[in-house]
């Protein structure tokens, strides 16, 4: 076999993990190496440190221990029976480069994944490895998120917790029969189990947080970011609402701080029951607008199911304004009067544009013109508010209010 | 006219000073102008000022100076005279800063707004090269940048709390700021060539900024509204962005007609292999039941929940206690009765003069119910054929484990154990027999006790229970 330059290893490794949507390096504790030895700092809020040509923040270096694995999960590029090229770090050369970038303020920290060697616990004893080697040996304060291998000993999961600001299990597939079929080494029960095991552990250093003021003793720290998830999009057949479905079961059963949505793209050597298609970027969006009116904009998944069509999502307008124009009996909203949760709902107000609204209300009556210094939607909410001086009449009810919303018909492209 | 000359770009405490005292002696806006280094001087004078007023006591709301130190970092020219404006106006109507649709009060949030972004940005796009170390090893780093606003004083603290051991300097076109390892030293502007202009980590980093790219995914508009163009000269990976956005088509192409025709040969030598359990709907001891019902699927359930939980305790019990089904805490822990009902439930059995250590503890139904409602898991009651399903696992943990008298704890424990709907208020307190012979015992569930001590319209619900329980504890002393 070739060996491969650490160059070499990056590139590819860098690859290989790039599947993978979260970056996140936010909701963490401060942390500060004022007067202390060693390096790195959080303060709440995360920083992209780049933006790649895809729009997408680079906030951590997001890298594989390696890309040799022993499953062979049909859309995962580093599956066993693709002719990918494939590399392996030393845990010396992670904390090396994770050290070395960080020093330039490239990156936040390390989000660390692997393929599968060997056994789940033997990878998950690396992984935990890197942790440790940059937490113990270099006082590294920086931001560390940690892929958890479902399938390994829940002490290895444990001490990743404490060493990690995040861990994060894939379930990848909405539905136990797609992953069944597409990921014959997987199930969801297990990574259920895991992640059932992470939020007891969460739970107690929260209690023991609580309970600190007390005692004072030290907590014990657990993954402090807390745990998220991925599910790809367009790989398998399930639904929208699917996704949505097994969303909310982890967002409520497991206090997941995130899912991502993460559009099936096309990758080196797919497989053949899994062939490339574009990515359904428009559809991953639309799935993150409807986990935020779950999580923000009290809305039930059964209304958002409602508002959509065979179980999926309307791609032309958001759903927020698909399910208001299945309402329409509850508009036009005063929005001089109306109580949060409402405001919420209007299409075209996020939730700090409601807030924003509430404040100035106390102080005047709200016009159309002052909505429109709070908002840049303020057309779209138009047909379903009113205003100290503005009334929408009719417009509310008019047939054509979705097509005034939804892009207008695509142009054939014709070769010439 | 009043002109105060302000020394430094970004001074809230000079503009402070002057500005309490002009406000106090009732000086209005129209009468005052603030020149920092980045306005250009008045060009003539505009006269003296009336000095007749009375004095006052001048008063800001907290959202106001807070805002404020951050927005005469703006590179508005006219920041000081506009915060003064407000400040007069704060001393007429102190709660003007919750207007955000004022003129003013917008201005100063989008301002701010600017400032704070700009200075996110800077702790974002900072690149640092390495210059070298010193002879007791410590690294020195030099990074050149180019804020919008005037931001470094605001800005750099945050690379002191990052990067205390090491000696650092940013260098802007206004002013830099020194880090040695004891204080923050601010100092003036510099050129881009005062700093190094490589770092060979550079180009690991340029290798991750175009590998870690999905050219399916282009989206350009999206990368420049979070990066935007004026700060790609200071980027080192900015330099790969072109050729990055001009291959992304080719590359993607060339994925999609990328489709594995023979499996990669170590595919064959891959050993591993998931636990798989065989479905044993008779298991012959209650261990092996239990990683039966773990992985149960005969009814939905599964679906939604973690695990099947199976019940708890000595193999040999002569009490059998079943509940109902596993709440939110018992799903996530894989135990039955560990939750609020089950502490009730230790309690009770405790002032009956029984222990849960005696007992083999589980549940009718082996899957957490529930609806999700407000982002939260609602418990939700098993139907029938649910029930039905889950019978087999009930009726072999009686079988396995022979107890003298099982106690049904509520409806659904009452029915599985019934084989049909029973009655709770007409037939707890005593024992009922089995045509098969075995007793049973009903009485309420905990989680119901629970639920109307709340509600505060049944204060006997936990005196009853326990003195169903007592009973139980008699018959077996007997």
């Amino acid at each position: 076999m070739t060996r491969h330059t650490l160059i070499d290893k990056l590139a590819i490794l860098a690859d290989a993990a790039k599947y993978d949507a979260s970056c996140a390096s936010s909701g963490t504790t401060t942390r500060s190496s004022l007067g202390k030895a060693g390096i790195g700092s959080t303060e709440g809020m995360g920083i992209c440190h780049a933006y790649a040509p895809d729009g997408r923040c680079i906030s951590l270096l997001k890298i594989l221990l390696t890309n040799f694995c022993i499953f062979d999960c049909r859309y995962c590029v580093n599956r066993v029976s693709s002719n990918v090229k494939r590399a392996r770090f030393s845990v010396d050369e992670v904390v090396t480069l994770t050290l070395d970038f960080y020093k330039r303020n490239y990156i936040e920290g390390l989000f660390l994944s692997s393929g599968i060697i060997q056994s789940p616990d033997y990878t998950m004893e690396r992984l935990v490895e890197v942790a440790r080697v940059l937490r113990e040996d270099y006082n590294f304060r920086g931001y560390i998120h940690l892929k958890t291998i479902p399938e390994a000993d829940p002490i290895l999961i444990e001490r990743a917790g404490e060493l990690a600001d995040r861990v994060s299990i894939n379930v990848e597939l909405p539905k136990e029969e797609s992953l069944g079929h597409f990921a014959p080494e997987k199930s969801q029960p297990v990574i259920r189990r895991a992640m059932a095991g992470v939020k007891v552990r969460l739970d107690d250093a929260k209690d023991a947080q609580q309970s600190r003021i007390l005692r004072k003793a030290k907590a014990p720290i657990f993954a402090p970011g807390g745990q998220s998830t991925q599910m790809i999009i367009g790989a398998d057949t399930s639904t929208d609402s699917d996704i949505l479905k097994t969303s909310t079961e982890l967002y409520s059963g497991y206090g997941l701080r995130r899912v991502y949505y993460s559009a099936f793209s096309p990758m080196q050597d797919a497989s053949l029951d899994l062939p490339p298609v574009r990515p359904p970027l428009m559809r991953e969006h639309r799935l993150y607008q409807a986990d935020w009116l779950l999580r923000f904009y009290g809305f039930e998944r059964k209304e958002i199911e409602a508002a959509s069509t065979d179980g999926m999502l309307d791609l032309d307008i958001d759903p927020k304004l698909a399910w208001a124009l299945r309402h329409r009996e509850r508009f036009p909203i005063d929005i001089n009067r109306a109580p949060r949760e409402l405001l919420l709902r209007i299409p075209g107000l996020g939730a700090k544009t409601v807030d924003r609204l509430i404040a100035a209300r106390r102080m005047t009556a709200v016009r159309l013109g002052d909505l429109a210094k709070l908002t840049k939607t303020v057309k779209k909410a138009m047909p379903f508010i009113q205003t100290a001086d503005y009334q929408p009449g009719n417009l509310t009810d008019t047939e054509n209010l979705r097509a005034r919303f939804a892009p207008p018909p695509e142009q054939l492209a014709f070769a010439i | 006219m009043q002109i105060v000359h302000l020394d430094h770009h970004a001074d809230f405490k000079a503009w402070q000073t002057q500005a309490r005292t002009l406000c106090a002696a009732r000086i209005v806006p129209a009468q005052v102008r603030f020149v920092p280094p980045d306005r250009g001087e008045a060009a003539f004078d505009f006269g003296t000022t009336d000095q007749a007023n009375s004095e006052r006591t001048v008063i800001a709301s907290k959202d106001f100076i807070d805002r404020a130190e951050r927005v005469v970092c703006h590179n508005d020219p006219s920041r000081y005279d506009r915060l003064y404006r407000i400040l007069w106006r704060l001393q007429d109507q102190p709660s003007l800063m919750r207007n955000s649709v004022d003129d003013d009060v917008r201005w100063i949030i989008e301002a701010d707004k600017a400032v704070q972004r700009d200075r996110h940005k800077m702790h974002a796009f900072v690149r640092f090269r390495k210059v070298g170390e010193d002879a007791a090893g410590r690294e020195q780093f030099m990074a050149w940048f180019e804020p919008s606003h005037f931001i470094v004083e605001l800005a750099t603290p945050f690379f002191t709390r990052r990067f205390p051991n090491m000696d650092w300097a940013i260098i802007t076109p206004y002013r830099s700021a020194i880090w040695t390892g004891d204080a923050l030293r601010f100092d003036s502007g510099g050129r881009k060539e005062d700093v190094p202009a490589e770092d060979v980590v550079e180009e690991q980093w340029k290798t991750y900024f175009a590998s870690i790219f999905n050219p399916s995914r282009l989206k350009v508009s999206a990368m420049k509204a979070e990066m935007p163009v004026k700060y790609w000269n200071n980027l080192p990976e900015a330099s790969l962005i072109p050729s990055l956005i001009q291959g992304a088509k080719d590359r993607e192409r060339a994925l999609m007609r990328s489709v594995n025709h023979a499996p990669n040969p170590i595919a064959e030598k891959a050993t591993y292999q998931p636990d798989v359990i065989d479905e044993d709907l008779s298991p012959t001891d209650i261990s092996a039941l239990w990683q039966q019902v773990e992985g149960c699927r005969r009814c939905p359930l599964w679906n939604g929940a973690t695990q099947g939980i199976a019940g708890v305790g000595p193999s040999n019990a002569r009490i059998m206690i079943i509940g109902e089904q596993p709440g939110d805490k018992e799903d996530l822990a894989g135990q039955p009765f560990i939750g609020p009902a089950g502490q009730l439930l230790d309690q009770a059995l405790t002032e009956a003069g029984l222990s849960r250590d005696q007992a083999y503890v589980t549940n009718a139904v082996k899957h957490f119910k529930y609806e999700v409602r407000s982002q939260r898991r609602i418990h939700k009651n098993p139907t029938a054929s649910e029930v039905k399903a889950c019978n087999v696992w009930l009726e072999r943990e009686i079988e396995l484990v022979k107890p003298e008298i099982v106690i049904c704890l509520g409806g659904s424990a009452a029915r599985a154990v019934n084989g049909r709907p029973i009655k709770v208020g007409e037939n707890r307190g005593h024992v009922l027999t089995r045509p098969d012979g075995l007793n049973f015992f009903i009485t309420t569930h905990p989680a119901y006790v629970l639920r109307v001590q709340r509600h505060e319209d049944r204060p006997a619900a936990y005196p009853d229970l326990v003195s169903d329980l007592q009973q139980v504890a008699q018959l077996l002393a007997a």
